[in-house]
């Protein structure tokens, strides 16, 4: 209803009751001969929150990178700040237009202080010197003004990733932007940090700075947008006021068609006299991880929560033995297995699915077909060690086909799939080896609302089929929305416990006032 | 990653575009620098007039041979991401061993397997210091290229050994149907090098760990084998490498023999196309860059150009293709 009425609001600037900070044009690009944006008008206002929606690969990046000057658009659209007619032929223009970019990736160089990485690039100098003193004079009112818990004297190494965050805000602000780019910020944050950093993003927004938030997640667009536009295979779907946003609209404008529950969890929760197919007994690693215990039935999906540092990746990855383990024992289906390596977990029926598949789980120069046989290439070996390629080939089809990746077929390299088909490929990798255990920590990050959608559906029918799910994840809604039964960790302990009922089911509140209660937290 | 937006819904016609598009991608890569090969002999044939001679090519070829049975161990352990820089040195005692073992009345055909044995059990050591005490490759190997230097000139009291009646010189100077032996030697190491690296299950990890080590151990690989097996391997090759080069001698010096051979091998390896942080290579790439390096060393000597500026064209011409190469693919291209 709502998908193209904001028309108005994109006409030149002038028309519009104020002058944009900003206003896109018709914008297009083209790499080689594929179409990565036809068309697309974009305008953000000064003091104005405008989010930027959209699956991976609608064009949100690219759009952003021709407006900080990293690619340039083809002939024919224009890009006015303040009304004038600007021309951003490289990054360096870009800053000197005042529009700063905050990538999803954090690049900062952990090795320096947090003020030589605000001015990193544009170090403040006496006589050709560094200055250290000036920069760090220079720094300290940015990191006031984002009420910030550090020095600027500090390492950023030692910061946490919200902190590191903070550091580029910072840097971003010190260059006096008027129009702010935020590509996904709270990808790695907890729920707490995130609303810090809304907190802070309203104040910029209050400062009068025009504000771009590239999002995911409905709920921050929700809270926090004046206006969203939604993009699907490059091109502008709509924009929709704030009175209009609503999670259904957005899903629609966003995957093009209904999506009619969002989760998907069909099987039953198996009662408790079901037989525990993981058994964890008192394991720890003798420094942060300490004495956790918990089982996980046949059938049953287990969520993890806990705040980002609370253990939940070190609790997994000791179970699966890639970490060194300091006592307890791990049991499947009743037997005591000896977990000291990946390749004994996977030998036991125990899998994990990494947080980070880019830097610890796939290989991206290898195509889809190697990263989903590579750990069952012994199973499938022809004496002496020769490779199967037939196996190979037949288990690639198979996983392609019932999984749905997107490809043209197994020979694809991984690296150019979107980031919702790297995770399924990374997915059968850990189904061909026939687990009895899933541990799948973050399985949906940085994944468009589809194949989201379709890893729930897996996820469950893996638990139709028998099998015990372990699901960490930072978004209290999937974990809600999956989970049969929640442990919520704090401080690398399992602090409790939230099992569904049918007439009391589990509750984002339940889980959070379990990992935020005591006073021991450490300020994040 | 500007083309995300290709596996969203793409249409059929940038489908098959697509598929065109990767079919190119691969062609250039397994063709890789053979372009410049042939640019490279098609000029020394025009200026000099003898280069495509049976005669010169066979000479090119046995020139080549050494340095191929050494860059192919050297693909292996640049593809883990590794380096090995003791290779040389390596090459050195085995031609060592090899001599003096022929040496031994009835039992000088020994030699060879001797001289393998000797490879083989420093590209162990390497191996064993590097995957199990997890060591940097660099260091351990910059470390055995001194050391192992020092156990060849050992081995003949730091003199130069001969053997006039080497058993085995028929490797270093004869030929099988009359292709010279250390050219069939070096061939069939490059055609087992490819079996293994694309056909069996330890190639394929070791394509895993040099593009992934830390998702190699994730998904189960034993890292730590595949290391020992290409520095092993390396050991192995640099070894025969050795004893082709006694049988083509008839001698051996602990202290001048292999000089610098392993900055030849990491350069072939390099020019064909390797990937110096791993995951990314072929033999045949391996193989060209030591046919491009065989020809400008032997296009060079034919034109009469001074053995100092040698040198300089020789490192300017590695420099320049490999940046063409580079520039070529740059979109998935990354050293």
């Amino acid at each position: 209803m709502t998908a193209t009425q904001d028309v108005s609001i994109q006409l030149p600037a002038g028309v519009d009751d104020v002058v944009p900070e900003l206003a896109m044009r018709n914008i297009g690009k083209s790499f080689a001969n594929i179409r990565a944006l036809s068309d697309v008008s974009f305008s953000v206002r000064g003091g104005e929150i405008h989010a930027l929606m959209g699956e991976n690969g609608a064009g949100k990046s690219t759009l952003m990178k021709i407006l900080s000057g990293a690619y340039r658009a083809d002939p024919g659209g224009e890009i006015r700040l303040r009304g004038e007619l600007v021309a951003i032929d490289g990054p360096l223009a870009g800053r000197q237009h005042g529009i700063a970019v905050i990538y999803q990736e954090l690049s900062l160089a952990p090795n320096l202080s947090v003020a030589e990485n605000i001015f990193l690039g544009e170090e403040k100098k006496r006589f050709g010197f560094i200055d250290r003193k000036a920069m760090e004079a220079a720094a300290k009112p940015l990191l006031a003004r984002l009420d910030a818990p550090f020095a600027v004297s500090d390492r950023v190494a030692q910061l946490s990733i919200a902190e590191r965050q903070l550091v580029e805000i910072a840097r971003a602000l010190a260059g006096h932007p008027r129009i702010l780019v935020m590509d996904e910020p709270t990808t790695s944050l907890s729920s707490r940090e995130a609303t810090r950093l809304f907190a802070i993003i309203r104040q910029l927004k209050s400062e009068g700075i025009a504000i771009v938030y590239i999002s995911h997640r409905m709920a921050e667009v929700y809270e926090l947008a004046d206006r969203v536009s939604v993009l699907r295979d490059g091109t502008l779907i709509g924009t929709l006021k704030k009175e209009e946003i609503t999670a259904p609209t957005l899903v629609r404008m966003m995957v093009g068609r209904e999506l009619s529950s969002f989760y998907t969890k069909e099987h039953r929760h198996p009662s408790a006299d079901r037989k525990a197919v993981l058994e964890v007994e008192n394991i720890g690693d003798g420094k942060f991880i300490k004495d956790c215990s918990f089982s996980v039935r046949a059938g049953e999906v287990v969520g993890l929560a806990g705040l980002v540092g609370s253990g939940r990746t070190e609790l997994a990855r000791l179970i699966y033995g890639a970490d060194l383990k300091a006592g307890g024992r791990i049991l499947v289906d009743g037997k005591e297995c000896r977990i000291d390596t990946p390749l004994q977990a996977i030998k036991s029926g125990v899998v994990y699915l990494t947080e980070d598949r880019k830097a610890l789980g796939l290989f991206l120069d290898m195509t889809i077909r190697e990263n989903i046989a590579v750990s069952v290439l012994d199973e499938d070996a022809l004496p002496g060690g020769i490779l199967n390629l037939k196996a190979a080939r037949e288990r690639a089809a198979a996983a392609i086909k019932s999984l749905g990746i997107r490809t043209l077929n197994g020979s694809v390299i991984v690296g150019s799939l979107s980031g919702g088909n790297q995770q399924k490929v990374l997915l059968s990798r850990l189904l061909e080896t026939k687990p009895r255990v899933l541990l799948l920590d973050e399985p949906t990050r940085g994944i468009d609302v589809g194949a989201k959608s379709q890893i729930y559906q897996i996820i469950d029918a893996l638990a139709r089929n028998g099998a015990a799910v372990l699901v960490i994840s930072s978004e209290l809604p999937e974990i809600v929305g999956i989970s049969d039964r929640v442990l919520v960790m704090r401080d690398g302990h399992i602090v409790g416990e939230v099992e569904g009922q049918p007439d009391a089911p589990i509750t984002q509140e339940k889980i959070m006032d379990i990992a935020t209660s005591t006073a021991a937290i450490r300020a994040a | 990653m500007s083309e995300r937006v290709l596996d969203g819904n793409a249409q059929e016609s940038e489908k098959t575009s697509l598929a065109r598009k990767q079919k190119m991608r691969s062609v250039l890569q397994i063709v890789g620098m053979l372009p410049i090969l042939i640019i490279l002999a098609i000029f020394f044939e025009v200026s000099t007039d003898r280069f495509m001679s049976w005669m010169n090519l066979s000479i090119v070829a046995q020139q080549a041979a050494i340095n191929i049975v050494l860059a192919a161990g050297m693909t292996f352990v640049i593809l883990t991401g590794g380096i090995d820089l003791s290779i040389g040195s390596i090459l050195a005692a085995s031609a060592m061993i090899a001599i003096i073992v022929s040496k031994v009345p009835d039992y000088g055909l020994l030699g060879v397997p001797a001289a393998l044995l000797i490879g083989l059990i420093f590209g162990l050591i390497n191996g064993v210091l590097i995957a199990a005490m997890k060591l940097p490759p660099f260091i351990v190997t910059l470390g055995s290229l001194t050391a192992v230097r020092g156990v060849a000139r050992l081995m003949g009291e730091d003199t130069t050994v001969f053997n006039p009646e080497l058993p085995f010189a028929f490797i270093g100077n004869g030929t099988l149907f009359g292709v010279p032996w250390l050219v069939v030697i070096a061939f069939a190491v490059v055609i087992i090098s490819w079996f293994i690296l694309r056909r069996t299950v330890l190639g394929n990890r070791i394509y895993a760990v040099g593009g992934n080590p830390d998702a190699a151990r994730l998904a189960g690989i034993k890292v730590w084998r595949v290391l020992l097996f290409v520095y092993s391997m390396a050991g192995l090759l640099a070894g025969l490498g050795g004893a082709m080069s006694a049988a083509r001698l008839y001698a051996a010096n602990g202290l001048q023999l292999g000089q610098s051979y392993e900055l030849d091998a990491i350069a072939a390896v390099i020019l064909g196309g390797t990937s110096f942080t791993g995951g990314i290579g072929s033999i045949w790439g391996t193989l060209i860059g030591a046919l491009i390096i065989a020809i400008l060393t032997n296009g060079l000597i034919l034109l009469g150009i001074s053995d100092i500026w040698q040198y300089i064209i020789k490192g300017l011409v590695i420099i320049g293709a490999v940046a063409l190469d580079r520039y070529r693919l740059r979109e998935g291209g990354r050293t």
